[in-house]
């Protein structure tokens, strides 16, 4: 949980990118925004939420997965944001979306701004217990809920989670970035919405 | 003022096919007709920011959402609904109950009736005040209006009680 972060973020990203398949929707956020742009170039299906409101790309997710259910769809998350909008996690197990999954990546500070403890992390509370998001998850009602705190077990049980049952909640402990700044736009914001409604309502399956 | 029937039908006809929805005490008596309702979805959210990227993503999807959530919701929605129509400009409509309205016999006072309108002229959306239900058919065409410009568009439902 918060607080003994033990992964590399980039690392743990790259593992979604090994098992993300053709047709996937692909939302980041934050940091996996920033971490995901520098992998490489991004797919037509990748919505790099930036500009964002903070806390909603589950629940922009959740949008794109009831609209196009044959479809599955990622969406990143930082514990900051998450945080921001618990209550996404009540909506999305209401609807209960198969194709769904959320990966929540926890590094226990808001890291954008300068590194400050969440309230929810480990550093952030008196009792130094940080937010336990998988079991937050498993109380809300999602039927596939995973934690991982060692990029070699998230690597080798990443398949067979992302093919749980959806909607499927993954919590990542990974590190902050020492000196992380916040991601830069990849351009034009309504540019980019109507090429990524375009090319998700053009391979509707 | 409107039954859940007439609400339903209405909607259905426009061509929605998710209600995103925070309810409140009129325009919750809606929910239960629309979710009857063959061909469109009610999703419920927990608050009312989420309205809006839930129905975003609906957008982005081919759906075709509709926001309904009370002004109290309208109040809370700013960055969300900021995003959704500012940045991206998705032309997501809302209809938006307007508590204490007609009356204010519960909430004597009510700054609903102080902010609703500044707020929604704020954040530059277009909207019409629904008074009476005759008025059903002025939802219709401001739906048809800002759907064709591509642009979003609201409308404030006139309600008494809180």
């Amino acid at each position: 949980m918060s607080g003994h972060a033990a992964m590399d973020p980039g690392g743990a990203l790259a593992v979604l990118r090994e098992h993300r398949a053709s047709g996937d929707v692909v939302i980041t956020s934050m940091g996996s925004a920033r971490e995901w742009m520098a992998m490489g170039p991004l797919d037509p299906l990748d919505f790099v939420f930036v500009p964002s409101s903070m806390g909603q790309a589950p629940s922009l997710a959740l949008g794109i997965a009831l609209a196009q259910p044959r479809r599955r769809v990622f969406a990143c998350n930082g514990d900051g944001s998450m945080l921001m909008n618990l209550g996404a996690l009540v909506t999305i197990s209401a609807q209960s979306p198969r194709n769904l999954v959320l990966i929540v990546f926890d590094n226990g500070v808001y890291e954008v701004t300068g590194a400050q403890p969440t309230p929810g992390s480990a550093l952030g509370r008196p009792d130094r217990r940080g937010v336990d998001f998988a079991e937050i998850a498993r109380a809300c009602g999602w039927p596939s809920v995973f934690y991982f705190d060692e990029l070699d077990e998230w690597r080798d049980a990443a398949s067979e989670a992302i093919a749980s049952p959806g909607p499927v909640f993954i919590a990542l402990d990974v590190a902050p970035v020492p000196g992380a700044v916040g991601p830069k736009s990849p351009g034009p914001t309504v540019e980019r919405a109507r090429k990524f409604s375009e090319a998700l309502r053009q391979t509707n399956r | 003022m409107f039954s859940g029937e007439q609400v339903a039908a209405l909607f259905a006809d426009l061509g929605v096919t998710h209600v995103v929805t925070v309810p409140d005490s009129t325009i919750g008596k809606w929910g239960d007709a629309i979710a009857r309702a063959s061909d469109m979805h009610l999703v419920r959210v927990c608050r009312e920011g989420e309205a809006w990227a839930v129905a975003a993503g609906l957008h982005f999807g081919g759906a075709r959402p509709l926001v309904l959530i009370q002004c109290t919701g309208l109040f809370e929605s700013g960055d969300s609904l900021r995003n959704v129509l500012h940045d991206w400009k998705l032309p997501i409509f809302s209809v938006i109950g307007y508590r204490s309205f007609l009356n204010q016999e519960t909430l004597p006072g009510d700054t609903c009736l102080v902010f609703s309108e500044p707020v929604l002229d704020a954040w530059k959306i277009e909207y019409k005040l629904i008074r009476s239900e005759s008025q059903i058919g002025t939802i219709r065409e401001h739906y048809r209006a800002c759907l064709a410009a591509g642009k979003p568009g609201a409308v404030l439902i006139a309600e008494g009680n809180a």
